[in-house]
């Protein structure tokens, strides 16, 4: 069975016909090709699939693509300046080394920027705590709670 | 550009794309009339293949094609290869059974493949690989080495009756059990070295494409050294010519050694592309992570250490049994012996070394070479002896070490390795520093106010990276050279593109290769750019894994400079009309001695490519070279780390409160990426001493730790911030004295962390306690140390 979705993904209106178990990150990556946001365990474990929806970051993996009916979806691709500057939390992470091989990153950010909004000045503990749901196997998250410290007081900073 | 690159904390090239959603993984890759495929795979651990059923799967809407084990058969594929002969202590070769990439009648651990489905949509194949029916006659399962090898165990390959692929050993063991019988002291353990899964995020995949225009294959796919898979997937597998195959690694979410392989989905889906004629994709969810990726780890240990009356180490015994799974996967044969055996001598001088080791199959999943590979293993079961031994003989752990560190060199270890440098004093008292050993036992009186128990522990390891002298290698059974390839394209108008056989899967290799290039050609980072992964570019490379990328492949990188520098010489000399002898040169400058005359690095390409003035009788045009680099030796990272635990006794949970790691990587090109491969290392040792395990049913087989909630690989409130630092020797036999340190924090910090959780126990009468210590395991050998007790 098919079904009409239609929602706003990066301020962009987008309709398609997708079967109705489509989940919300298939959908983004498969029919709107943005490759940006990755699955990592499809358990809601991992992180990697995080976008944000209506205000709140989600995990895409575990939601079917039809519970996103007229949301606005912001992925990874649109969160650098549109000339290409880096948000301060994507320079925080550069900065930081917040980093190595990428994979675990889109989520990681996608899922700093709702804190660090949500929570400015939090401590180092707290931080950690907040990455309960964003594995990475890289960093030991020892310069992604640096970089998020750092991109929260740089995002504070903005305003 | 005066200051120097080497050594500078440069930001990363590659971030950009990554921070931005435009990296480029396996499963990003889409291409025209893509099709995609499900793998149907064993339910059972063993287990006879009675008939498949495949007309349901393909009436299945969508469905283009099913395979079976019998197909592949009849097409002649042949199995996936052992890269690496041992040979038994008998002289014998070891046990090599058949590979097949889809099982032919019979099934030998949960996750084997079974069937593939190839259909229009990965649904669709999903949905159809459940309606391929497969009838089994189950056979009874052995999971466990130690019981795989006892009579009456279910056999798994008709020509090891006994399970056994192989008994290894190394060292004199007369001598040994010689030093033994006159020893002051002997420590003694018995441990598991616990299996471990290494769940990179990203997970594998593999996207096959036939191209029916010129007869040749492209295959993408999550890997860590694309030109091995294509070698090993042409000539054992496929028998098909290398040139009419391209493999890309495109960007690869993390390898750890995970991505090292030939794998069966790799072969599968390159061969099906050419049935269906349409491209093949596959990406393993999770679930098929765990149970089909190879795991690591999976060692029983004794290990003996005697001492004279002064805590002199005088022998060493070790008898290991290594479960190396179902199949023998690429390299699974060294590492539980090349790699492992020949680094019991640690940092100490250590006189005689025996060890012996059983590897054995199970019905599990192949296991073969996970960050660290066989090093780790060795660091466990010299750094808990070594600490054991002190805690018995009461002498100072630190003390102990220094009393028996190696402080000559070169130093001709008795387990085959000639270490070329080091100074472990220099990073054992960085380390004690950095982590105020001097007031530990303030800090455990006060946690002892607060009911808590703290504990200290050390581990001094080093390992033996930049693998490796192929002559060597090969005289140990390797198959393949384990040299590195690099070229060096100066394009007209100055700006430089690097192609290099190292790959990199977060390792940092576009900026750190970058820097060693520009500070050479004395240009900003930004004019270089580091190509890797993509056989169709890159003229050859053994790829990455035991921390060798910068040793051997930015050596050959180098070495390939080197040549630009003398072509660019002699471009100079005759556009300065001097003598080639006479110019010198330096960080893109080219001079003639004792005179004012210089010319620019980009002066001498554009020279090199509008030859208009040039000395055509004796150079070709152009600037271009490649290099081909093949180690003299092993080079040897090492280091000491110090951890700090606190442990509540009444819940069992252990908190590390400090982890310090001072290592010695020889030269550091970036600091900032060095410190970034320590804190991640650290994260998996910690792993695997504290959370992860991995825990298959001993009855049926089943792998009980198959998804994130059930195999905990370490959270961000897992684990702490770390204290690193560095001392330098630099390594004496490659130009850039570099040693590689992407494994070391994996390989020092599980003793580490066992060390300070004993440490902590100890006056309850613990000696030892088994990885993973989960708060479950704390706390029920405290119960039972009290129980005792009372």
């Amino acid at each position: 069975m098919s079904v009409k979705v239609s929602m706003k993904v990066n301020g962009k209106p987008v309709s398609a016909e997708v079967e109705e178990r489509t989940l919300l990150v298939t959908f983004i990556r498969e029919h709107l090709r943005l490759t940006g946001t990755h699955v990592g365990c499809d358990t809601a474990q991992c992180g990697a699939c995080t976008v944000q929806m209506n205000g709140n970051v989600v995990k895409s993996c575990s939601m079917l693509a039809m519970q996103a009916e007229g949301a606005e979806v912001l992925t990874i691709e649109s969160v650098a300046a549109p000339d290409g500057t880096l948000h301060p939390m994507q320079a925080a992470f550069k900065e930081h080394h917040g980093l190595q091989c990428g994979f675990c990153t889109p989520g990681m950010v996608m899922n700093a920027i709702d804190f660090a909004k949500k929570h400015p000045g939090a401590s180092e503990p707290e931080v950690r705590e907040a990455l309960e749901g964003n594995l990475c196997r890289c960093t030991g998250y020892h310069n992604i709670v640096k970089a998020i410290m750092a991109g929260s007081k740089a995002m504070a900073g903005a305003k | 550009m005066s200051a120097s690159l080497i050594g500078a904390r440069v930001q990363r090239k590659e971030d950009y794309r990554f921070l931005t959603g435009a990296g480029q993984y396996t499963d990003d890759v889409t291409l025209p009339h893509q099709s995609y495929a499900a793998f149907v795979r064993s339910p059972h651990a063993h287990a006879t293949i009675k008939s498949i059923k495949i007309d349901k799967a393909k009436k299945a809407p969508g469905v283009l094609a099913v395979y079976t084990g019998e197909d592949v058969a009849g097409a002649k594929l042949g199995g996936l290869p052992c890269g690496w002969l041992i040979t038994d202590v008998n002289g014998q070769p070891m046990k090599e059974p058949p590979h097949p990439v889809l099982a032919h009648g019979k099934v030998r651990y949960v996750g084997d493949h079974v069937a593939v489905v190839v259909a229009e949509t990965q649904e669709q194949a999903r949905d159809a690989a459940e309606l391929v029916e497969v009838s089994y006659d189950v056979l009874p399962a052995v999971v466990d080495a130690s019981q795989a090898t006892k009579k009456g165990a279910p056999v798994l390959h008709d020509i090891a009756p006994d399970n056994t692929c192989y008994v290894w050993a190394l060292g004199d063991k007369a001598a040994v059990d010689a030093a033994f019988a006159k020893a002051a002291h002997v420590t003694k353990l018995e441990f598991i070295n616990n299996r471990l899964i290494p769940n990179a995020i990203e997970p594998r995949a593999a996207n096959g494409h036939y191209s029916r225009a010129d007869d040749s294959y492209t295959l993408y796919v999550a890997s860590q050294n694309p030109h091995v898979e294509r070698l090993l997937m042409t000539a054992f597998v496929m028998g098909l010519p290398e040139h009419k195959v391209r493999v890309v690694a495109p960007d690869v979410g993390g390898g750890f050694g995970s991505k090292i392989y030939l794998y069966a989905e790799d072969v599968v889906v390159t061969w099906a592309s050419r049935q269906i004629g349409r491209p093949v994709k596959w990406t393993a969810d999770r679930s098929e992570s765990f149970v089909s990726d190879a795991h690591g780890r999976d060692h029983h240990t004794i290990a003996e250490m005697a001492m004279d009356k002064d805590g002199k180490f005088i022998g060493m015994r070790v008898h290991t049994t290594a479960n190396i799974g179902a199949y023998l996967s690429t390299f699974a044969s060294c590492v539980p012996t090349i790699l492992y055996a020949t680094l019991l001598a640690g940092q100490y001088t250590t006189p005689l070394i025996f060890c012996q080791v059983t590897a054995v199959f199970t019905n599990t999943a192949p296991v073969d070479a996970y960050r660290g590979a066989g090093r780790p293993e060795a660091t466990y079961v010299v750094e808990r002896l070594v600490e054991t031994a002190a805690r018995e003989m009461k002498l100072d752990p630190a003390e102990i070490r220094r009393r028996n560190f190696i402080r000559e060199f070169p130093y001709q270890t008795p387990v085959a390795l000639q270490y070329d440098t080091g100074n472990y004093d220099a990073t054992l008292d960085a380390a004690m520093k950095m982590a105020d050993v001097a007031g530990f036992a303030k800090r455990k009186e006060e946690a002892a106010r607060r009911g808590k128990l703290r504990g200290l522990g050390y581990a001094a390891y080093i390992e033996a990276c930049g693998i490796a002298p192929s002559a060597v290698a090969g005289s140990l059974g390797a198959r393949a050279g384990l040299f590195e390839a690099g070229e060096i394209r100066v394009h007209p108008t100055g700006s430089v593109t690097v192609f290099t056989g190292s790959h990199s899967h977060g390792q940092g290799h576009e900026t750190t290769f970058a820097q060693v290039v520009a500070d050479r050609l004395g240009m900003a980072v930004e004019n270089v750019d580091i190509v890797h992964g993509d056989t169709s570019k890159i003229l050859f490379g053994m790829g990455t894994y035991g921390s060798r990328s910068i040793a051997v492949g930015g050596t050959a990188i180098v070495k390939a400079l080197d040549k630009i520098i003398d072509k660019g010489k002699k471009i100079a000399a005759h556009l300065m009309e001097a003598s080639e002898g006479d110019v010198e040169y330096d960080k893109g400058v080219f001079k003639v001695a004792g005179t004012d005359k210089q010319k620019a690095f980009g002066e001498i390409a554009f020279a090199a490519y509008v030859p208009h003035n040039y000395p055509h009788d004796k150079l070709e045009p152009g600037l271009n070279e490649n290099a081909f680099y093949d180690p003299a030796n092993f080079t040897f990272p090492a280091g000491s780390y110090v951890c700090e635990v606190e442990i509540d006794p009444d819940t069992g949970v252990t908190k590390i409160a400090n982890f310090t790691a001072v290592d010695d990587f020889g030269k550091i090109i970036n600091p900032m990426i060095v410190e970034g491969q320590v804190h991640g290392g650290l994260t998996q040792g910690i792993g695997q001493a504290l959370t992860e395990g991995c825990h298959y049913d001993p009855e049926t087989g089943q792998l009980v730790t198959g998804s994130f909630t059930d195999y905990c690989i370490p959270r961000a409130d897992d684990v702490p911030s770390y204290q690193v630092d560095t001392r330098e020797t630099p390594c004496t036999h490659n130009p850039l004295g570099v040693k590689g340190c992407g494994e070391a924090g994996a390989i020092g910090a599980p003793a580490a962390v066992i060390n300070a959780i004993t440490d902590a126990l100890w006056s309850m009468g613990i000696k030892d306690i088994p990885m993973p210590a989960t708060a479950q395991t704390v706390w029920k050998a405290i119960q039972s140390a009290s129980k005792k007790a009372a």
